[in-house]
């Protein structure tokens, strides 16, 4: 089993803090994984992404074009990236300034409103962790426990705090997709 | 410290792996996609944990002397850079290499020429393998394709570099450089608190003083001594080749590629399989001493030969000599900090080889 | 000297007067008559003998007439890059800060190409000595203009003069290290006269001195001459010296310690 992924949005959205949780969950239950950021001055304030491939076997080519999953975050990724998801793969992204909506039919879409959800919790950080929630529900890769190891892996010890308002996002994001 | 498991750039991963293979010290200076090198180790303090130096230098050049002046004292040194960087070390490497001296330079690889960009190329194969400086003189040269592989080389390229008194290049790129891999960190070695004979350590009454140069006004002794370096790089290449081959035992056809474009021909393999073309790949890990043994054996069982480089061709000059007009040797690559695609080289191996 | 006359035949314990040192080797070195590289180096091995720290220190030899010091100091010495011998001993003092160790550089080595090496080593405040030998000329490669050529001074590559307007103005080096926290004494001084030479020999040792105690770089100039590329006798060189780069190059003390 391979999955490879690609999560795009806005610099400060947390999308490669999201993937390098999304490796260390992998990493959690014995996965071979890769992160592959996208770098330099167009991160500054402008789009980031980041490629993860999860799988069982030895991880041939990190840098890839076509993707099982894309989870998107603002317009410019969706432009980039909706055409990059192989057929019968899925696409998630958050509707939060999305102007032109996806329109493939040949794989699955589900829409979420983690932005909303964030500012409900009252916390902009929980953002990309209630995103995350909702990717682990629909492709159930990485378990809630290893997430939350990798969690614990990732963040510095002194956020360790923060933990359970992260679980909490994490938990509403399981709930809130559901298929547009 | 037990063998450790994590997640980590292969920046970080060459940072880390450097303190825990005893080195003493680091010199270098910030450009993309390298910098979290000189980061990660300032961050992590490792004067405090082994007693290592770290010094950001106010350039490139400076940089590479301070290697140079830490080398001649018979301590384990290093620095790392980018492309333009490297280019500027240039002088100091020569130096390093004509003084015979032992040191680990790092360039994880941007495409050029000039300022070029910060994405990931090979385009500095020919510098790294070919010179790079001027004389005759080569480097060790290392292409890691994997983060875990970056924390490995680092003690293999030191061990290299003091077996024969030469510098060892690891000769990454900035995708290898800025991607996160799991890594296996070896447990902390102790710095070596033994000095070489030849080392400058201030020269006691019981030997003669020790002199680092590589200076001969004499001709006839400076041809003496290439004579000396050239002996040494033949027995390099007698004894340090490494290689990895995926899939050979049934191929037809054959890729050869190092580093990121190594990954990218292995996933190419497994679409040209599904399409029932016998394909393999032949991975050089050290591309000086160059695998051209193996290549050339290689040679006598595939019918062609595709050479994948992030590059205009350069590695294909060295494929090309080892199989030495035996079967067809293509060259295929993206330039400027494009990442070929697995697709793409399947494309290319139909067109230029077996169509060919 | 011929087989049958040797030293110990010509050198009787009772007419002995002076010595060299014997941290200087037995090879004659390369430098021209009247040239002052040769009692420059003398001054620093008969200072590293007087501290008894012969196998403490490590030298870095310059590209310029000095390159071969290794021949003439019985130390233990690296030759660096042209430029680069402030950074090459920065990473040898930083690697073993228990050892002593100094540079030796000329004027083109110290102030041209190696400037930002030179100005980041003082600046840092590394605690080393470096030796400037400032005689206004390129020697080894034959009589080019240095950083320090003097304005109107004839050159291979000034032949009609320094003219400052198109080829810049000599560089006081060591006025701008002096300006830098991190050199802890500054000074310029010279070698074509006795008292002179005594100076100088102080003014190194104390730099040695204030190494063991790591205050900081110590910067020492020395104004020199070259009667080969200056095209004269070693006595009129040394007068041309006089009157002519003293005044542009004062010696005397840029920066003191407190603690003097």
């Amino acid at each position: 089993m391979t999955e490879e992924i690609i999560i795009a949005g806005f610099g400060g959205q947390g999308v490669l803090s999201m993937g390098k949780i999304m490796a260390y969950s992998g990493i959690m239950q014995d996965m071979e994984v890769s992160w592959m950021p996208s770098y330099g001055p167009e991160m500054r304030g402008g789009t980031a992404n980041v490629i993860v491939i999860l799988s069982e076997n030895r991880i041939s080519s990190p840098i890839i074009r076509t993707f099982d999953t894309a989870i998107i975050l603002n317009q410019q990724s969706m432009d980039k990236f909706e055409q990059s998801v192989k057929p019968g793969g899925t696409l998630i992204y958050d509707g939060n300034g999305i102007t032109r909506h996806p329109e493939r039919e040949d794989i699955t879409i589900y829409q979420i409103d983690a932005a909303g959800e964030a500012s409900k919790m009252k916390s902009a950080k929980t953002f990309n962790m209630i995103v995350l929630g909702s990717f682990i529900k629909v492709k159930p890769i990485v378990k809630l426990e290893n997430v939350l190891l990798g969690l614990k892996k990732s963040l510095p010890e002194r956020y360790h705090h923060m933990i359970p308002m992260n679980e909490e996002a994490l938990l509403r994001g399981m709930e809130i997709i559901g298929e547009a | 410290m037990e063998r450790e498991l994590r997640l980590m750039k292969g920046n970080e991963a060459i940072a880390e792996a450097a303190i825990r293979a005893g080195a003493d010290g680091y010199f270098g200076y910030p450009i993309t996609p390298q910098s979290e090198v000189l980061e990660y180790l300032t961050m992590e303090k490792p004067h405090e944990r082994t007693g290592m130096i770290i010094l950001q230098a106010e350039s490139e050049v400076a940089a590479i002397n301070m290697v140079y002046g830490g080398a001649a004292c018979g301590k384990k040194v290093m620095t790392s850079s980018s492309s333009p960087g490297i280019s500027l070390k240039q002088e100091g490497i020569t130096y390093i290499a004509g003084a015979e001296l032992p040191c680990l330079i790092v360039n994880v690889v941007r495409g050029g020429p000039g300022l070029g960009t910060i994405q990931p190329a090979q385009s500095d194969y020919f510098q790294a393998t070919k010179g790079g400086g001027h004389g005759d003189y080569k480097l060790i040269v290392l292409a890691p394709a994997s983060v875990q592989e970056m924390a490995d080389f680092v003690e293999l390229a030191f061990d290299l570099a003091f077996k024969y008194r030469n510098p060892a290049m690891i000769l990454s790129d900035g995708a290898i450089g800025q991607m996160m891999e799991k890594v296996w960190l070896k447990p902390q070695k102790e710095r070596s608190r033994e000095f070489p004979e030849w080392a400058t350590t201030g020269k006691t009454p019981d030997r003669e003083r020790n002199i680092i140069t590589s200076l001969n006004l004499d001709p006839n002794k400076q041809e003496d001594f290439n004579h000396k370096l050239q002996a040494k790089y033949r027995e390099i290449e007698k004894n340090e080749v490494l290689y990895e081959e995926f899939q050979c035992d049934d191929a037809e056809y054959l890729f050869v590629a190092y580093g990121t474009s190594a990954r990218v021909c292995q996933k190419a393999i497994e679409l040209a399989r599904e399409e029932g073309i016998k394909v393999g790949l032949l991975r050089p890990i050290t591309l000086f001493p160059f695998p051209t043994v193996i290549i050339s054996r290689l040679a006598d069982q595939v019918k062609g030969i595709l050479t994948v480089e992030m590059s205009a061709g350069q590695m294909v000059e060295d494929v090309r000599l080892a199989v030495n007009g035996k079967i067809p040797v293509e060259h295929w690559g993206r330039m400027g900090g494009i990442v070929p695609t697995p697709e793409e080289a399947v494309e290319n191996l139909k067109s230029k080889i077996i169509g060919g | 000297m011929s087989d049958n006359i040797t030293k110990g035949k010509m050198i009787k314990p009772e007419n002995l007067v002076y010595t060299k040192s014997r941290v200087m080797t037995d090879n004659v070195t390369s430098y021209c008559p009247g040239c002052g590289h040769g009692t420059a180096h003398r001054i620093i091995a008969e200072v590293i003998e007087e501290m008894d720290i012969q196998s403490e220190i490590i030298g870095v030899a310059p590209v310029g007439c000095s390159v071969l010091m290794y021949d003439f100091l019985d130390l233990d010495i690296q030759q660096a890059a042209h430029g680069r011998a402030p950074a090459v001993a920065t990473a040898i003092k930083r690697l073993m800060p228990e050892k002593f160790v100094f540079t030796y550089q000329d004027d083109g080595d110290l102030a041209a190409i190696g400037t930002a090496e030179t100005i980041h080593a003082c600046n840092r405040g590394e605690n080393i000595m470096i030796v400037f030998i400032n005689n206004g000329i390129y020697g080894m490669t034959g009589g080019q203009m240095a950083p320090t050529t003097l304005e109107g001074m004839k050159s291979s590559t000034s032949p009609y003069g320094r003219d400052v307007a198109t080829m810049g103005n000599p560089l006081k080096m060591t006025d701008i290290v002096a300006t830098l926290p991190g050199t802890y004494y500054v000074t310029r001084q010279s070698v074509q006269k006795p008292a002179n030479v005594r100076k100088t020999k102080k003014a190194i040792r104390k730099a040695l001195e204030y190494q063991k105690l790591n205050r900081g770089t110590c910067f020492i100039e020395i104004v020199s001459n070259c009667p080969s590329g200056w095209k004269m006798t070693p006595v009129e060189s040394n007068k041309w010296m006089e009157d002519t780069m003293f005044p542009y190059y004062p010696l005397g003390d840029f920066k003191v310690p407190e603690e003097d």
